[in-house]
């Protein structure tokens, strides 16, 4: 379904912070810029784009994230357990758990024993989940943009993903703040 | 001359990338020319304060290891 999101007009500017974020150091003379595609919704690289996103923000580098593809279905609220509008993404829903807390490891998954276990070793030796890493992404500031055309795909709605993730846009957008950026990752 | 601490943050037990994301978060709360005292176990946070004192601009006022615990001390720039 399109249309669930006002979107801005066609050929609007990107909307930018007017101000310089809050956790913007002094002495810097330009805020730099991080963008990351999360393009994977597996495990072990949903890791690593939450600690290098809150990372950056934390060090008051301006930091989004454009989720597309599998990443978004990470993006979907504990509460949804279903997304879709047709069987087809109902069932792409089913196949494959939306949710931070349910993402599988993109290699040794063993149908489950593989997160089972990584989530076993993060807690006994302190490492934060996703879920936490997510909340202080959020907490730092980063802006977690959904890929609109993914939303579409999957039958995803605005109100399917988790709070606090920022105005949907597309590749244009993507491509603008990639290039923008200080440092760009596709993972 | 010793550095008078405004504020004290326990980030023992806490991995990458928690001690500094807590680091920022009590940066924050401070007003320039306030320091943090932060102290961790994360064998990698040694590199990692160095790293985020130059990338934020905030100096790294002192970092020392006492056993398997080390201590950073920032000044908010």
């Amino acid at each position: 379904m399109i249309g669930t999101i006002d979107a801005p007009a066609p050929g609007a500017p990107i909307a930018r912070p007017a101000t310089v974020d809050d956790h913007a150091t002094a002495g810097a003379d330009r805020v730099k810029e991080l963008v990351i595609v999360n393009w994977s919704g597996d495990l072990d690289r949903i890791w690593p784009v939450l600690i290098l996103s809150s990372t950056a923000a934390a060090s008051g580098i301006k930091t989004r994230v454009f989720v597309t593809f599998w990443g978004l279905l990470a993006f979907v609220r504990d509460d949804v357990r279903i997304t879709g509008e047709n069987w087809m993404q109902r069932m792409l829903a089913a196949m494959n758990r939306p949710g931070i807390d349910h993402v599988k490891l993109g290699k040794m998954n063993f149908l489950g024993m593989g997160p089972w276990m990584m989530h076993r070793l993060a807690r006994r030796y302190h490492v934060a989940s996703p879920r936490e890493l997510l909340e202080a992404a959020q907490a730092m500031g980063v802006e977690f943009i959904p890929c609109q055309m993914t939303m579409d795909l999957l039958g995803l709605k605005a109100s399917d993903l988790v709070d606090g993730m920022g105005e949907p846009a597309g590749a244009a957008t993507a491509i603008e703040l990639m290039t923008e950026a200080n440092a760009s990752l596709f993972i | 001359m010793t550095i008078q601490i405004t504020r004290q943050l326990d980030a023992r037990g806490l991995t990458c990338p928690m001690p500094i994301v807590k680091t920022a978060q009590a940066m924050r709360e401070l007003a320039a020319g306030e320091v943090l005292e932060v102290l961790a176990t994360d064998a990698g946070s040694v590199k990692d304060f160095a790293a985020w004192s130059r990338t934020t601009g905030n100096p790294l006022v002192e970092s020392s290891v006492d056993g398997s615990v080390f201590r950073f001390v920032l000044r908010k720039a």
